[in-house]
């Protein structure tokens, strides 16, 4: 073996009460693509950190080149060679293509010749992007594309990708893995992130498995199976959600005909939305983020009214009832981002709980909160839901993203909805809560609720749904019986690959 | 370099601890600038905050301390509903005004009727009515229109003085004063004072001021719409998806902001100002704003806040008698105390780190 590109050697860092990594030490070739692994609070996201020099390692140390690697901030990583695309695009929507990325570059070279380079670098990565047009206006597709283009513009070694595929269709997907399987063949290396397990068997070389900080196995993906790999991260058996296939039974819900414009500035309007939800249904809608998940959920869930006629519960309108008001109908939602939608990150856990259990909980006597039984609920959600926190009195944000999910989920289950609409579920959760969120969603439907479960894993929807719809630019297609499939049929579904032509073609012209 | 890092948690310690430090720090600061302006920086300490507390003459100074400190409370306590929620009422001096001006008109109507149990009550419900309106104008255009209420609050208050000034010299003016501006003086007028007992400042307004403390602690620590007006504030989507309705939470606001701004105008007309004069307002309605925030929007902080700034401002008027220190020190000396307290009061949200920085 030649000598590695990027070593890592005994890298610990410790914050206070816990120990994010610890004694981490592996090595990354030059030309492969080099997988990392592990559950939500690995210490994945701290180690990818510390290289790109976000984080200070305790002790440890690290070598690129051969020679030794300390960045002091992301500018001396970037300097010496390291890009990461991150898992939140950092862009301004207002802004077009070239004008974002030349804001995260040093030396930005005149706009004229930078729209240039996007174009060829585009062009040569197989990544077609019109360098003119606002980013407000692009898909997440296109837009993480910017993000890459960004990176790639720097000729990195070593490029970090933060769970890429979660914004894509399939067809984009394998467009994605092209790109990197023709940057690897030049000789960069990727450290690609991502809880996709067959993707990883698909593309990786190489995978280095994080548990609880440590480094406990690595393995090549192409001779693991999916499994096996799963098994490494959570240390034990993997539980795989099953359901009695039952009876759907009356139909709960009827959208009919539902239209609305969305709040958002450069949100999708939903148009002429039409299904219809049963007891005990699992209803999985997939999609491309962007095309209109938010307003679907904030139109069900009461955040945007709508007209007569458009959303019916039971035979009774309630296109222009409140959200508390539905909640006591049984009417309950989970949107998709936690901190500041779903949840008051500064709030207390308690405090969370009342926020949407106060009607269906009893929580509230005369407009007083009771505030022992909000803090018994909470607690309920935490043990149930297995929330990792010292206490229901910790504030929502000292939460890991994946354990405030589970919070969330667990607090619309637990009030024994009757109507349940879920966005992205297990978004950033491990792979192990993810099953248990995913049991509980099938427990819920089981005892005759539905449930609409919007999500861009489509894993997920195949494993859990019943129906499956796809949600594209704010239309919703027929749902079809979930079961028999296929990748293809589903990506067709969701719009296929059809918006990377549009740029191609606006791109050549 | 040092560098200040989120903590997970808000500080306990120094959520409380801040307010000290920073008047702690407020003294140093005051210390050194009296002595460069050559007078004892102790004895300046002492005659600003043991004087009026403890001193000689303190019998004339403690009911100061109620007379200047209950407007500013009643004030302060329900901007800060308006604050947490993120919701800007910068127009409690014109709330406070008209307040005065409906309380009184009423008060002045009624002269010289001898019922007190009904004509006081009048002239409260007509001064909280007067602030209430005056403030619904912004809220109604806020709502309706999506106007900013802090520019349209604000300018009201230039409306309210011009008003002011109109009804001292016309519709209010004493029929028998004269000629001379202004209107009776109502703390005269035995069924429309506002005076409990003059002699120790006692007067309704304190008695509102101190019943609004408790209600506004009730409201936030236990009613499901202080929780909604802290939501609102914290997660605007957090709070919509919960239910929260943001017009109803404007209007109920700016309404109970402006309902005690008028209430505390019409306690200080009939009671320590007396009369509607030209000059009657004298700026509580903008110092309660500091109020609010030195308090820290908490119903007990600013309580204390209020008392604090009124016994600065007592403190200093015995410091400018009898050191002879200029009123531009002891404003600077004012100012000091609220630029330390929002600048120490960043460690409850985050923490200092000193970092050996390799960087140029």
């Amino acid at each position: 073996m030649t000598e590695p590109l990027m070593k890592l050697e005994g890298l610990t860092k410790a914050y206070p009460g816990v120990v994010a990594n610890s004694d981490v030490s592996f090595n990354i070739q030059a030309g492969e693509v080099h997988a990392l692994l592990g559950e939500n609070g690995a210490g994945k996201s701290t180690l990818v950190k510390t290289i790109y020099g976000l984080v200070k390692p305790d002790t440890g140390t690290m070598t690129l080149d051969g020679k030794p690697f300390t960045p002091a901030e992301p500018r001396a990583a970037r300097a010496a060679g390291i890009a990461m695309v991150f898992q939140h695009f950092s862009l301004f929507e207002a802004l077009d293509v070239a004008e974002n990325v030349a804001l995260g570059m040093e030396n930005p070279p005149p706009m004229k010749d930078l729209a240039q380079r996007i174009k060829e670098v585009s062009e040569t990565y197989g990544l077609p992007l019109n360098p003119s047009r606002i980013v407000g206006d692009l898909s997440a597709g296109e837009r993480q594309r910017v993000e890459i283009i960004r990176c790639l513009l720097q000729d990195p070694k070593v490029l970090i990708m933060d769970e890429p595929t979660s914004v894509l269709t399939p067809q984009e997907v394998e467009i994605l893995f092209e790109t990197l399987r023709k940057l690897k063949s030049e000789g960069t290396a990727i450290l690609y992130i991502s809880h996709k397990l067959e993707e990883i068997r698909a593309l990786c070389d190489h995978a280095t498995v994080l548990r609880l900080g440590e480094v406990v196995g690595t393995c090549d993906p192409r001779e693991t199976s999916a499994r096996e790999m799963a098994e490494l991260m959570v240390g034990g058996t993997l539980h795989v959600p099953e359901r009695e296939v039952g009876e759907s039974g009356e139909t709960l819900m009827q959208i009919s005909g539902l239209s609305a414009p969305s709040p958002a500035e450069y949100g999708t309007s939903l148009k002429d939305i039409t299904l219809d939800i049963r007891a005990g249904d699992v209803i999985g809608i997939g999609g491309v983020a962007g095309n209109g998940q938010d307003e679907l959920l904030g139109a069900l869930s009461g955040e945007i009214k709508v007209g007569e006629g458009q959303v019916a519960f039971m035979g009774q309108d309630i296109g222009q009832l409140a959200p508390d008001a539905r909640r006591s109908l049984g009417i309950c939602a989970a949107p998709e981002e936690r901190m500041g939608h779903a949840a008051a990150p500064d709030m207390s856990l308690t405090e969370n709980a009342a926020l949407t259990g106060r009607k269906r909980k009893d929580l509230a006597k005369n407009g007083f909160i009771d505030w022992n039984k909000t803090r018994n609920f909470a607690e309920i959600i935490i043990e149930r839901f297995d929330v990792r926190t010292p206490g229901a009195g910790n504030a929502a944000r000292s939460l890991s993203g994946g354990n405030l999910q589970k919070f969330v989920i667990g607090r619309e289950i637990l009030q024994d909805p009757k109507i349940l609409i879920v966005n992205q579920p297990t978004w950033g959760v491990d792979a192990s809560a993810a099953a248990a969120i995913r049991q509980a969603l099938l427990d819920l439907a089981a005892k005759g609720a539905g449930v609409i479960v919007i999500s861009q894993d489509l894993d997920e929807l195949m494993e859990i749904s019943d129906q499956f719809a796809a949600l594209n630019e704010g239309r919703l297609s027929k749902p079809r019986p979930a079961q028999g499939l296929t990748v293809e049929e589903i990506g067709l579904m969701l719009g296929g690959a059809h918006d990377m032509e549009v740029a191609h073609v606006e791109a050549v012209t | 370099m040092i560098l200040l890092e989120k903590r997970p948690q808000p500080s306990q310690f120094w959520s409380y601890g801040a307010p000290i430090v920073a008047v702690i720090l407020t003294m140093i600061f005051g210390a050194a600038l009296f002595a460069t302006l050559g007078k004892p920086p102790v004895e300046a300490l002492s005659k600003i905050f043991w004087e009026p507390l403890f001193g000689e003459f303190n019998f004339f100074y403690l009911p100061q301390l109620l007379i200047k400190g209950a407007p500013l409370v009643a004030i302060a306590l329900g901007l800060s509903l308006g604050f947490k929620a993120g919701i800007w009422n910068i127009g409690a001096e014109g709330q406070y005004i008209i307040g005065a001006l409906c309380g009184a008109a009423v008060g002045l109507a009624l002269y010289p009727m001898e019922a007190r149990w009904l004509v006081l009550p009048a002239m409260l419900i007509a001064g909280a009515f007067g602030g209430f309106a005056w403030a619904m104008i912004p809220g109604i255009l806020r709502v309706k229109f999506n106007t900013n209420e802090i520019l349209v609050s604000l300018m009201l208050v230039y409306v309210a003085e011009q008003l002011l000034a109109a009804m001292a010299l016309g519709a209010l003016k004493n029929p028998e004063g004269m000629g001379f501006p202004g209107s009776r003086n109502l703390s005269q007028y035995a069924s429309a004072s506002s005076w409990i007992d003059q002699g120790n400042g006692m007067h309704w307004g304190v008695v509102i001021a101190l019943i609004a403390v408790i209600f506004a602690y009730i409201l936030f620590t236990r009613h499901i719409l202080g929780f909604q007006i802290k939501l609102a504030g914290q997660a605007p989507r957090a709070a919509a998806f919960s239910g929260v309705n943001p017009a109803r939470l404007v209007l109920f606001c700016l309404g109970t902001s402006g309902a005690l701004a008028g209430v505390a105008g019409l306690t200080e007309v009939s009671g320590p100002a007396g009369v509607v004069s030209i000059d009657f307002n004298v700026g509580y309605g903008f110092t309660a704003i500091i109020v609010a925030f030195l308090g820290r929007l908490h119903p007990v902080g600013i309580l204390m806040a209020g008392t604090l700034m009124a016994l600065t401002y007592i403190g200093g008027d015995v410091a400018q008698s009898s050191l002879g220190l200029p009123k531009a020190a002891i404003q600077v000396f004012q100012g000091t105390l609220l630029f330390s307290l929002l600048g120490i009061d960043v460690l409850t949200n985050y923490r200092v780190r000193m970092k050996r920085g390799a960087t140029a």
